[in-house]
């Protein structure tokens, strides 16, 4: 079977690749951009590990085709750094041990990007809902909140 | 598997009527690539139709009623400025489905085609009087949201058959509705009862009623029992009772891991009260 030629934008970089049409985006980030961040934990968008954001919008990159993004902005984990400084969420997340393993944290980051993106100043229940779709099996999700509520509160004092 | 996204649903239904083999339409893909994962459904021809112009619209037509694509999502629904004024049961059952990840990607089209008996926005469209638009070899038909299931899994749509559009009715004065399910979870689960209602007063009674039971059934029911028990009532104690009795009466439902037959049956004349109520309410304009 021949394969796809796509071409899209990645954290800013035009990027192309060839997928066969079966291939998720996931598939494509990981095996083809050798963009690990995203992970696979169930590949059929219960756990969330695979978040990115296509055109600013949330979503499972295991629930996207490859050759979906076409002309698409996808934003990954890799993107929310600026060079070696940490985006506030990533400090936090540090500073409030927000994380064992580590699994989980890339797309919890960019979910919760996300959300203080379109909410800077949202409720722990806001915040707990939104990041429903991203299970962590190791902190019992206490710390990931109180890291995500303190980065919302760090990031409003300093704009 | 043959990826295809045609610039029209003419071009859609031809590719699909001439096809061999499983064919899939693609829209947000939530159900499709969980298939395709699992290697339930492989397809061999997939047809992805976001690049259809106006998909992905939410209109308000002159006469008040609503025309969606069928690639609009939940979260488009949900932040949507006036939709979910007029119609707020249909899109808090389209927001109820799964993560913040999924409303990005999932659609009313793709709920309804999967074909699930507990899909939630289904007896939230069927209460509301929701049609869709189904484009085939043989032109365009209009079809009530109703009539599309026909089992678990299978839809009454014909080779070569997509929905091209869904439209919801004008909401009108005095008219609320409302969708309530049933889960043991808070959030990220699939309905085990789920219950829709769409009425309108005149002044205190009720003149019109829709009820639909989701999750009890083969398919999503339309329950006109439970609609005779509250017209010509204001929603009465006795009206209450029996809604609930017609609703309990209507089940059909399985025995499976998330709700027993006889939790399902009783579960769904509670919620149908609880739903009855908020509609009522919304009607009276006494809530958002």
């Amino acid at each position: 079977m021949s394969k796809l030629h796509v071409s899209t934008t990645v954290n800013g970089d035009a990027v192309e690749y060839l997928c066969d049409p079966r291939e998720t985006l996931l598939d494509c980030l990981r095996d083809k951009l050798n963009l690990t961040g995203a992970k696979e934990g169930c590949g059929t968008g219960d756990c969330g590990a695979c978040s990115v954001t296509v055109d600013g919008r949330l979503v499972c990159s295991c629930l996207m085709l490859g050759v979906e993004a076409e002309g698409k902005q996808i934003e990954t984990v890799e993107g929310i750094a600026d060079g070696d400084v940490l985006h506030p969420l990533q400090k936090k997340f540090i500073e409030y041990a927000a994380l064992q393993c580590g699994i989980c944290t890339p797309g919890i980051l960019v979910a919760a990007k996300s959300l203080l993106e379109r909410n800077p100043n949202p409720t722990e229940e806001e915040t707990r809902y939104w990041l429903a779709g991203n299970l962590c099996r190791c902190t019992g999700y206490d710390k990931i909140i109180r890291a995500v509520m303190d980065t919302a509160a760090e990031m409003r004092e300093a704009s | 598997m043959d990826y295809h996204s045609p610039n029209s649903f003419e071009e859609a239904s031809a590719l699909a009527a001439n096809a061999t083999g499983t064919t899939r339409f693609l829209a947000g893909g939530t159900d499709v690539l969980v298939q395709l994962r699992s290697e339930l459904v492989t397809p061999d021809t997939l047809i992805d139709v976001k690049k259809i112009n106006g998909v992905r619209d939410i209109t308000r037509n002159a006469d008040g009623s609503w025309t969606l694509g069928v690639a609009a999502t939940g979260a488009e629904m949900s932040e949507h400025p006036e939709l979910g004024r007029d119609w707020p049961g249909v899109v808090e059952a389209m927001d109820l489905i799964g993560s913040t990840q999924v409303q990005g990607r999932a659609t009313l089209t793709g709920n309804l085609c999967n074909g699930s008996p507990a899909a939630d926005s289904v007896p939230a469209m069927v209460a509301a009087g929701v049609t869709v638009t189904v484009t085939g070899p043989g032109g365009t038909r209009e079809v009530a949201v109703e009539d599309i299931p026909v089992g678990p899994g299978k839809t009454s749509l014909a080779k070569g058959e997509l929905i091209s559009a869904v439209h919801i009715p004008a909401r009108g004065d005095n008219g609320g509705d409302a969708y309530l399910r049933f889960i043991p979870r808070t959030e990220m689960d699939i309905a085990v009862v789920g219950v829709g209602v769409n009425l309108r007063l005149d002044g205190d009674e009720i003149t019109e009623a829709r009820v639909s039971l989701g999750a009890v059934a083969p398919t999503v029911l339309l329950v006109e029992d439970c609609a005779k028990a509250i017209i010509g009532t204001t929603l009465d104690d006795a009206a209450l009772d029996a809604l609930a009795a017609a609703a309990s009466a209507a089940c059909n439902p399985i025995n499976d891991k998330r709700g027993t037959i006889e939790f399902r049956t009783e579960v769904s004349g509670v919620l149908a009260k609880r739903a009855a109520k908020i509609a009522y309410a919304r009607a009276k304009g006494e809530q958002a």
